[in-house]
């Protein structure tokens, strides 16, 4: 039993994501339990299950459907685009119907087993040469007969010929809640060794989708819930956040940042394939940032992309007309896309996935998202992180250059969920912040971090006109920027209070 | 009076094959003047009827004629039961 793990083989389902987190797919010729409240999408899982098989090799596959009709099904699969008529009319999939016939009558009169549905898969298996069955949902067939042991015997019966047909199953089955037994009627007794969660959760007034491998005997797999999505015209997507290997090769090539004296401050500008958060309340230049970061990009004629969740393309055309840069023209060059979207049209699972498609049809080498935080509104803190190391890690392994912006809860600093989550896993962080001197509003840069290199410590005054961002010299009489309590120091008393310290020192020794 | 139209549906040769064909055959012999056709399908060997028929349990036993259709599930070891569901006096 020592080689187990190794023994048991896997099937890529092709359910994007999912095999990733079940580490290459479900346990080839072994039945899965896949187990969900209503309105899970255990029935999106068990059919795309199946159109993945056909439309990746032509491997057939098997319907049974327990609850709806053939048809139901059909219409309800409708809106991904699976053509399953089509499917069905060249034998690669076929429905065994064991829908209830509502308009018959039943009676049970004496002993009896389930040979005849039994025969009906083999059938369709034969026939279909299918490797793959999905039985949906299983807690159907337990309401159209009376003696729930017979079932439970047949089915245990079903489950061990499956295995010797050489397919490799899915049975779906309900819970009543998301967060207890694994299924009703007790059939994960005999279909113990694979069980999958699915859920539909309600989390601080917002719907979340999760998957979650509960049990894999004998072979690995990732730990946890994931959130999924369900796309329409494609199905279900599983989203790895955290699986995703975070083993980006680092380069040592430098990219302008748009604004030389931020490039020296960076000792040279930003690295090619790092994530830059600059973070700051609303008008200190962030998204004056952003632009001028996809100005310089378009300038080396590399693709760039902004995706701008706070402003409308209007409002962020006539800004970066205002600094001197046209992005109207550079899009009309192929050079600049710019995405406006409102944070609140979809779920954060849905934006990624929606931010992932378009980086992956643009093929930008430089990334900006003004701004990160816009989002946090539509999600819960959870969501959002993960979101946050989803996207993170997607842009790493393009090798592109992404700038976040995050806009501070208040108007002097502070800190955001945004960069509470996301501090670690970025490589350079750029703070812009209002600084208060003699009654006078400044604006001040600093680069806090940048992950490799040699960066400028100091805190420095930049002023914005219509060329953009002009970057000066130092604050050197002013304490507590950052923190957003500016205090003016007077520098004669300063070094009288430090000449003191040394006093005290000596004193004390 | 209407004619009876049945289908049986059984798996090969078992007890439970056996027992719901001797009820049937029973039923069939004490209502002498009963007009009627029986089909007996072996879902192994016709698993394509089965599937039509959508049956899901052997023996099953589907009156089709007259009207209402019914089904029976079991091996039939009642005849009463029987004979009482599918309206036969």
């Amino acid at each position: 039993m020592k080689n187990s793990i190794k023994d048991i083989e896997k099937l890529a389902t092709r359910i994007p994501g999912f095999d990733h987190i079940s580490q290459g797919g479900l346990p080839s010729g072994r039945t899965t339990l896949i187990s969900g409240t209503a309105g899970s999408a255990k029935t999106v899982f068990a059919a795309q299950f199946l159109i993945e098989g056909i439309e990746e090799n032509g491997t057939g596959g098997v319907f049974v459907t327990f609850e709806e009709s053939p048809d139901d099904i059909k219409r309800n699969m409708s809106s991904f685009n699976w053509d399953i008529d089509h499917f069905e009319q060249e034998n690669k999939w076929m429905f065994v119907d064991a829908s209830p016939q509502p308009e018959e009558t039943q009676l049970e009169v004496g002993d009896y087993d389930l040979s005849a549905l039994l025969a009906r898969i083999e059938y369709a298996v034969n026939k279909t040469r299918a490797k793959r069955v999905s039985l949906d949902s299983i807690g159907a067939i337990f309401t159209q007969f009376k003696d729930v042991n017979i079932i439970r015997r047949e089915l245990f019966r079903i489950s061990a010929a499956l295995k010797k047909m050489d397919v490799t199953a899915v049975l779906t089955a309900e819970r009543t809640k998301e967060y207890g037994d694994i299924a009703r009627f007790g059939v994960e007794e005999f279909v113990a060794d694979n069980v999958i969660i699915l859920r539909n959760i309600l989390d601080d007034e917002k719907r979340r989708r999760t998957i979650e491998i509960l049990k894999y005997r004998g072979t690995m797999h990732q730990k946890g819930e994931y959130p999924f999505t369900i796309i329409p015209g494609e199905g279900l997507t599983v989203i790895p956040l955290s699986a995703i290997e975070l083993e980006q090769k680092s380069s040592n090539v430098r990219i302008s940042s748009g604004n030389q004296e931020l490039d020296k401050m960076c000792g040279g500008g930003f690295f090619r394939d790092s994530i830059i958060l600059v973070s700051g309340a609303t008008g200190t230049g962030k998204t004056l940032t952003a632009t001028e970061f996809m100005a310089a990009g378009t300038k080396k004629k590399e693709p760039s992309l902004l995706f701008a969740f706070e402003e409308s393309r209007e409002q962020l055309f006539r800004n970066a007309i205002g600094w001197g840069i046209d992005f109207e023209n550079l899009e009309r060059k192929g050079l600049l896309k710019v995405v406006c979207v409102y944070p609140e049209t979809a779920g954060l699972e849905d934006h990624l996935i929606n931010i992932k498609s378009i980086i992956t049809e643009f093929k930008p080498k430089r990334v900006a998202i003004d701004s990160l935080s816009a989002l946090e509104r539509v999600s819960t803190i959870k969501g959002f992180r993960e979101f946050v190391i989803g996207l993170t890690s997607f842009i790493k392994h393009q090798e592109i250059a992404g700038m976040f912006t995050s806009t501070t809860p208040t108007l002097m600093g502070g800190t955001s969920i945004t960069e509470a989550h996301i501090s670690t896993i970025t490589d350079s962080i750029i703070l812009l912040r209002y600084v208060e001197t003699y009654g006078e509003m400044r604006r001040g840069i600093t680069v806090l971090k940048m992950r490799g290199s040699f960066h400028d410590k100091d805190i420095r005054e930049f002023k914005i006109d219509s060329k953009g961002m002009h970057i000066d010299k130092a604050f050197r009489d002013v304490s507590g920027i950052i923190s957003g309590y500016t205090m003016q120091s007077n520098i004669r008393n300063e070094i009288a209070r430090i000449d003191n310290l040394f006093t005290e020192d000596k004193q004390q020794q | 009076m209407n004619k009876y139209t049945f289908k049986l549906f059984l798996t090969g040769k078992s007890a439970r094959s056996e027992g719901a064909v001797k009820t049937i055959k029973q039923i069939l012999k004490d209502e002498s003047g009963l007009e009627f056709k029986l089909d007996i399908i072996d879902v192994l060997e016709s698993p394509d009827i089965a599937e039509q028929n959508k049956v899901l349990a052997t023996p099953t036993l589907i009156k089709l004629l007259p009207p209402p259709v019914k089904r029976l599930v079991g091996d039939l070891n009642d005849k009463e039961k029987v004979k009482q569901y599918l309206d036969i006096q």
